[in-house]
């Protein structure tokens, strides 16, 4: 008998008798709605407490230099300077991981309007990739723009607290703010954040383009940054790059200038360009460690750095959040999964009841089917195709209903709700594999009818 | 060589402690193309008689030969091919499969035994058995529909679609009028003589045996008359000194 009669004898079968195989197939058909339902509720739930916890910060990727020692001192983490915005540009092409990345530079300085001034925890130069990196959103006004990180343009965007404290009130928009005797536009604000895990106020920032940052506020160099740099060489490689920050011009210098020999013998590796760190977004939670592996081999590529030796950066992960994410996601999925289960396993035993009384009911039907030449695994394919065809035909009714309600809740009670093609999937196969499991002792039973008695069977 | 031999077959049943004997040494030839009527008295022995014929059972000890070769050693599978292929049933309650039609009915056994036919030939050779019987306008009735006689020439047609050398009829008129039992066994008598087909009848009528060439008495799980019979087939074959013949009046 090839599948296509064995399909068309077993859907004949249960057409016989419509509303038995209805009612029997009622227990998958709940179950199997239950399950998507759930699924597609508890994904949408997970997907919600997922996107509140990377919120937070879960996904978030610190890109650091290493460290730099000389002769056994360690300069502690940071104290190179590896990281170039190149990095952070290839990053974002070629880490699929990646959501985005934004180079960060850092400052400490004081910030003055009018009368008042402040310092704030944070001053951050970065690109406008920033907000997206950071899940920021803008309470007013725009972020400066990719023009503005192009041209060092002077044009910063502040947090809540920094407004409170230098405006009172007053909206900061189009105002202009001092930082190191350089005035800077204020083009708009960020949405209020409030403390990080750490406790520390993320509303005390502002956002400035990181070439601004670098070369109007900071005044960066090769030497101040790297100190192991510093420490055997003096300022005269790139001392003049930031000449806009210095007051007075003509300063004279501390040191003594090297002789050209000195140069020559020391040759530097000349950076104008870094960065203090890079900030990357994985694409979610479950993709940090993908992203995290991306990332070190893109960047030692890119640092030409040789297998077995040590990177001359790390990647550093919020791994205590990451962990209360992945543990509350997997309770959550345990639970879902486990009430899923009972309830297939009730609508398989369901079917196997049915099914039983379908063999004693039909008898004779096997002892005919036997008499002209029936044999037993013909019998029992018979029955199981017969037990798989009920669950396969509940399965996609339930996924239907289940599908169906999810969607309902959604548009009733507005709850985020996830298509889960994997619940559809795995819920096809549970349904099939309850049937075969519990439709086989129904179909073995039959097949091992002794045909005289099945026939005398009333 | 005969069609069917069986060769000193016993059966016995075994209920708990105690053997209880049907068959006792039953020795059996049919040859191709005979109408043999086995008769007995109730509890003779002759539906476990038929069941042994028909494959469905195996005898206790003795030998069941079948165009050649021995059946009674066969596994489950081989029987159920011979069942299939060789033998067809026709029984007293008819057993057509309900909610299902003439049609579907008698294609049952091919469902089993003819991988290679499509479903139009299929529905076709079911179609043409049931012409044979002369029931080709009923045949999308489903049983309900049809009367005794009907549903039992829908099993006829149905032992018959696999074109078997033999079909055994356990009391085929049983639950019939005998009008209606007149019209099958003449149905039987016309196969018998139209198609060559070995038919071996079950009954405890004495009318019904009127109809078969050649009566087969069991009594007490023993042939007392007609166990060696000389069928047109045999009839080249000069039947041994034992042979008691015994043909219908």
């Amino acid at each position: 008998m090839n599948a296509f009669r064995i399909l068309l004898t077993a859907s004949k079968a249960l057409r016989k008798n419509p509303m038995r195989a209805l009612l029997t197939t009622l227990g998958i058909v709940i179950g199997v709605a239950a399950v998507i339902a759930m699924m597609e509720i508890g994904a949408g739930s997970s997907q919600a407490l997922q996107d509140a916890i990377s919120s937070m910060g879960a996904n978030v990727l610190m890109v650091v230099p290493g460290t730099a020692s000389s002769g056994g001192i360690s300069f502690g983490a940071g104290s190179v300077t590896t990281l170039s915005p190149a990095d952070c540009e290839a990053m974002i092409k070629q880490c699929p991981a990646l959501r985005g990345a934004a180079p960060q530079v850092r400052a400490r300085t004081q910030v003055v309007y009018g009368n008042r001034n402040w310092v704030p925890f944070w001053m951050t130069g970065t690109t406008p990739a920033y907000l997206e990196v950071a899940n920021w959103t803008m309470a007013e006004g725009e972020v400066f723009t990719e023009r503005d990180v192009l041209a060092a343009n002077k044009v910063c965007v502040l947090g809540q607290t920094l407004v409170r404290e230098l405006f009172q009130g007053e909206s900061p928009v189009g105002k202009e703010i001092r930082l190191k005797n350089v005035s800077f536009k204020v083009v708009g604000v960020l949405a209020g954040k409030g403390a990080n895990m750490m406790g520390m106020d993320q509303d005390d920032i502002l956002l400035a383009p990181w070439t601004t940052i670098k070369n109007r506020v900071t005044g960066s160099t090769l030497q101040s940054t790297n100190q192991s740099a510093s420490s055997s060489s003096s300022q005269d490689t790139s001392g003049s790059i930031n000449t806009l920050s210095q007051l007075y011009p003509g300063q004279a210098s501390l040191y003594p200038e090297k002789s050209a020999a000195q140069i020559a013998d020391n040759p530097m590796p000349v950076r104008f360009e870094n960065v203090d760190r890079i900030m990357a977004a994985a694409r979610n939670a479950g993709q940090v460690q993908e992203a995290i592996a991306q990332i070190t081999d893109l960047l030692r590529e890119r640092h030409r750095i040789r297998p077995g030796e040590p990177s001359d950066f790390s990647v550093r992960d919020m791994t205590e959040m990451t962990d209360t994410l992945t543990s509350t996601t997997q309770l959550m999925t345990n639970l879902l999964l486990s009430v899923a289960m009972i309830s297939l396993v009730v609508g398989g035993v369901g079917i196997m009841n049915i099914m039983l009384v379908s063999v004693t009911e039909r008898t004779r039907e096997i002892g005919l089917r036997m008499a002209v030449g029936a044999r037993g695994r013909d019998i029992l394919r018979q029955f199981l195709v017969e037990a798989v065809v009920l669950c396969l035909a509940g399965g996609a009714m339930g996924i239907l209903l289940g599908h169906g309600g999810s969607q309902l809740v959604q548009a009733v009670l507005r709850w985020p709700v996830a298509t889960s093609p994997a619940a559809i999937i795995a819920s096809v196969a549970v349904s099939a594999s309850v049937g075969i499991v519990f439709g086989f002792y129904p179909a073995w039973r039959a097949s091992r009818l002794d045909p005289i008695e099945a026939l005398r069977y009333e | 060589m005969e069609l069917i031999e069986l060769k000193e077959i016993c059966k016995s049943y075994f209920l708990g402690e105690m053997t209880v004997p049907v068959l006792r040494g039953v020795s059996l030839q049919v040859a191709q193309g005979e109408l043999v009527a086995l008769m007995g008295a109730s509890g003779s022995g002759k539906s476990t008689l038929m069941n042994i014929l028909g494959c469905l059972d195996r005898p206790t000890s003795g030998e069941y030969w079948m165009e050649g070769r021995e059946v009674s050693v066969l596994s489950a599978d081989q029987r159920a091919w011979l069942r299939n292929r060789k033998l067809g049933f026709v029984f007293q309650s008819f057993n057509l499969l309900p909610r299902t039609s003439a049609l579907e009915n008698v294609a049952l056994p091919l469902a089993y035994g003819a991988a290679n036919l499509t479903q139009r030939e299929t529905a076709e050779r079911a179609g043409e058995m049931l012409r044979l019987v002369g029931l080709q306008d009923r045949m999308s009735h489903e049983p309900s529909q049809l009367s005794g006689g009907q549903q039992q020439r829908v099993a006829i047609a149905r032992a018959m679609v696999n074109r078997p050398q033999v079909i055994l009829a356990d009391e085929p008129t049983g639950n019939l009028d005998s009008r209606t039992s007149e019209d099958i066994l003449d149905l039987f008598q016309r196969l018998n003589q139209e198609s060559g087909i070995t038919i071996i009848l079950v009954t405890h009528d004495a009318e019904v045996s009127r109809h078969a060439r050649r009566v087969v008495h069991i009594q007490d799980g023993l042939i007392v008359q007609g166990a060696y019979g000389r069928g047109p087939a045999a009839a080249a074959q000069p039947p041994g000194a034992e042979l008691t013949l015994t043909e219908a009046p």
